[in-house]
């Protein structure tokens, strides 16, 4: 686990668990602890609990269980307002009532500042997010994007070490949301904040974070760097929601250190790398990523097993063609090849053998 | 396309006709059939309401009846000179009797005497008891009428009673009106009334002062109830925002009648006072007949009026402000007061002005747990329409009450701007 020079995790759940109702856990036993100046993305389908994490550390829900540390010193019974953590949420929550200076003002006003330091305080803020001349606008009459700037400046202009975000971007046209997730990323890095991330966009988390942990059922599947995370899942939930993913069932036949083989459902045989299955026998589901596929025989390893294909249906987008086949049985298998001047495109109806390197495909929990 | 926009002139239509016409055109036969929907409606209130207020509203103006049972007399004094201290002259009498003789026989004259009766009291019983003699008289043959008038009584020998005729003929008078505000009409011109009259202006007064009270009570019990309403899950809430509406359900005279038994002396709060030994059996509270009575009666009857927009403002109010708010560091006082407080004044003021237009002109319950001290203005409108029947001074009084409010509203609009209004 990722810590601090000193070994101290800055932010640290401790075996943290929540409850609503007193009957279900919306988040089970939770252990997560992530060093100063990481930039770390909660990341799952909606009602996975993530939501209810950033909730928790930011103080607006109790845990049921567990401890929640920040800094080393337990945060459960400090209230929100005395925990120093700055928060964008998702629909940015600036008054209406108040200028765009006002509401920068707001923490530093509440904190006893003078005037004259709450002045060039909120400056330099808004200058951060290049809002500099809208100082005395009004949030209703700003563009959703610079609504999402004056609300990260105004959850940084107190100068928290810790920021969270609960989808601050989700109200954003696609455009704009990749913009404002290289500026977040790059303002946060620039200030050396930590940064707690909500999000249910894959691409998001990929793109902005250090780590990204993958929620699911209240649990997090797996906490990893993006690369290792995209390229390694570690169980069939994690393969499937990060991505684009291609799935084959079958059965281990053969187990090694490093390698395993399946036997798919129509009779043929691939080669995988066992990520959780244990012992020959066991059903397994098969992952690979459609652009690690390959159907040029001449780029494969010798001896390497292959599988019979038809082609579907061709779909050319551009950067990429996305061709559908028909894979053991599986209609929706989908290869993506890089749009270059020798690329060759496939025909639908055309029969052909497809492979991959063994380490691309992953023998996953069925 | 540019050629066309670049243009001179008004826009053409592709059919050459100019563009707003075409679109008027298209347009008129949707606005046909939105007026012949709302048509029904708009004739019922503009003959149901609109009306009868402008109706009754002219009659604080309205003196016509002086004029058009005195036509000869009225012309004829218009010559007479009150200054000069003399009785009008024998021509004036002459035609007071022949205006007489006829309004005698339409049995016009005791109402024009009630009329003058506002003015001058005792001119009611003049005309009545004239009546009687003068009915028998001959305009020609009995000539001349001065003497005879002096006989029939006193008062067509009293100079005043003259003034006050020659004062009222005009067809359009300000006499009610200044009545309203506790003053008179004099052939010398605006007159205060006698100290012992000046009811109205304290009563104009009483009824702001009371109705500001009762709204600002009204916000202060009203606002944390719509509070827990906005912030209560969807079942609780409804289900409180039935125990505000239930009043409504009962009769509003059963409510103030309810709150007769509870306030009275010997009504229950005072009994388990008294019972609490929490106050002496012979110094039971004085709850009702007064303004006490009053206030805690509308407040109770108006709160509704005060919660619902305030609700409904506050539901639109998100609570992630409030989070917002404390995350940045605020404590939860300051979070309400800088954020949610500001958001929710729209509807303080909506709700302010529905309670204090309704409580300015409110009657039934003053009436009935006022008393003498805690009655409004509209109770002293009541009592000339239906008792006194100056309804010329009830219709001053209504204008100048509409006057008022519309002021206040227009002061409103200045400060608040209507616009921040919201009702829902």
């Amino acid at each position: 686990m990722a810590l601090d020079a000193n070994g101290d995790a800055f932010v640290e759940f401790d075996r943290v668990q929540k409850s609503y109702d007193g009957e279900t856990l919306v988040v089970k036993d939770l252990n997560l602890s992530l060093p100063r100046g990481e930039f770390l993305t909660m990341l799952g389908p909606s009602g996975s609990g993530k939501t209810t994490c950033l909730m928790m550390l930011a103080g607006f829900e109790t845990a049921t269980h567990g401890d929640i540390r920040l800094g080393g010193v337990s945060i459960n019974n400090i209230p929100p307002h005395k925990r120093g953590i700055g928060m964008v949420f998702q629909n940015y929550a600036l008054f209406p009532h108040m200028t765009v200076a006002e509401n920068l003002s707001f923490p530093l006003e509440v904190r006893n500042m003078g005037k004259s330091e709450r002045e060039g305080k909120v400056k330099r803020a808004l200058d951060m997010v290049q809002m500099g001349e809208f100082g005395g606008r009004r949030p209703a009459q700003l563009s959703g994007g610079q609504q999402q700037r004056i609300a990260l400046a105004r959850a940084l202009v107190f100068e928290a070490e810790l920021v969270l975000m609960d989808e601050p971007l989700g109200a954003l046209d696609k455009q704009l949301r990749e913009h404002m997730q290289f500026e977040i990323k790059h303002i946060a890095d620039n200030l050396g904040i930590t940064v707690v991330y909500v999000t249910h966009d894959q691409t998001e988390a990929l793109t902005m974070s250090d780590r990204v942990a993958v929620f699911n059922d209240g649990v997090i599947q797996q906490l990893a760097p993006p690369d290792l995370l995209y390229e390694e899942p570690q169980n069939s939930f994690v393969a499937q929601f990060i991505g684009e993913n291609n799935t084959l069932m079958g059965e281990v036949v053969s187990m090694a250190e490093d390698k395993a083989e399946v036997k798919l459902d129509n009779g043929e045989v691939i080669d995988t790398v066992p990520v959780n299955v244990n012992a020959v026998g066991e059903r397994t589901l098969v992952s690979i990523r459609p652009e690690r596929v390959e159907f040029n025989k001449d780029r494969l390893q010798p001896g390497a097993h292959t599988v019979h294909a038809e082609v579907l249906e061709f779909i050319y987008m551009g950067d990429i063609y996305r061709t559908r086949l028909r894979v053991a049985g599986n209609e929706n298998f989908i290869v993506k090849t890089r749009n270059a001047p020798d690329q060759r495109r496939l025909q639908a109806g055309e029969k052909l053998e497809i492979g991959w390197r063994p380490q691309d495909c992953r023998a996953l929990d069925a | 396309m540019a050629d066309l926009t670049a243009q001179a002139g008004p826009v053409l239509a592709a059919d050459g006709t100019p563009l707003k016409r075409s679109l008027g055109r298209a347009l008129r036969r949707q606005k046909l059939r939105a007026l012949a929907l709302i048509a029904p409606l708009l004739l019922f209130v503009v003959l149901s309401f609109v009306w009868p207020i402008i109706e009754m509203l002219s009659r604080s103006v309205n003196n016509e009846i002086v004029a058009n049972t005195l036509p000869e007399t009225v012309v004829a004094l218009a010559e007479w000179d009150a200054s000069t201290g003399e009785l009008p002259s024998e021509e004036v009498y002459a035609a007071f009797a022949r205006d007489l003789i006829v309004a005698i026989d339409a049995k016009q004259h005791t109402r024009l005497g009630s009329r003058l009766n506002y003015e001058k009291t005792g001119m009611a019983s003049m005309f009545r008891r004239s009546g009687r003699t003068v009915k028998k008289w001959d305009p020609v043959e009995d000539a001349p009428f001065k003497e005879k008038f002096l006989d029939v009584h006193d008062g067509w020998g009293d100079i005043e009673t003259w003034k006050v005729i020659q004062t009222y003929s005009p067809t359009v008078t300000r006499g009610y009106f200044l009545n309203a505000v506790d003053m008179r009409l004099t052939p010398e011109g605006a007159a205060a009334q006698p100290e012992d009259k000046r009811v109205l202006i304290k009563l104009f007064g009483r009824t702001l002062w009371m109705s500001l009270v009762i709204t600002s009570v009204c916000i202060i019990l009203g606002y944390p109830v719509a509070w827990i309403m906005a912030n209560l899950p969807m079942r609780q809430a409804n289900l409180l925002l039935i125990l505000v509406l239930l009043p409504f359900w009962t009769s509003l005279l059963v409510r103030t009648s309810a709150w007769k038994v509870l306030l009275q002396q010997q009504g229950v709060i005072n009994d388990i006072l008294v019972w609490l030994g929490m106050v002496a059996d012979d110094g039971r509270l004085v709850m009702i007949n007064n303004q006490t009575g009053t206030i805690i009666a509308m407040t109770h009857i108006l709160l509704p009026f005060m919660i619902l927009p305030m609700y409904s403002v506050m539901q639109t109010i998100p609570p992630t402000y409030l989070r917002a708010a404390k995350s940045l560091g605020a404590t939860n006082w300051t979070a309400f007061w800088r954020v949610y407080f500001p958001q929710s004044v729209p509807g303080i003021g909506a709700g302010s002005i529905l309670v204090f237009i309704l409580a300015i002109g409110y009657y039934i319950t003053p009436e009935i747990v006022g008393g003498t001290k805690g009655v409004f203005i509209s109770n002293r409108i009541a009592y000339h329409i239906s008792s006194s029947l100056n309804w010329g001074l009830a219709a001053a009084l209504g204008t100048i009450l509409l006057v008022v409010v519309l002021g206040l509203y227009w002061c409103y609009d200045k400060i608040v701007g209507i616009d921040n209004v919201k009702l829902g």
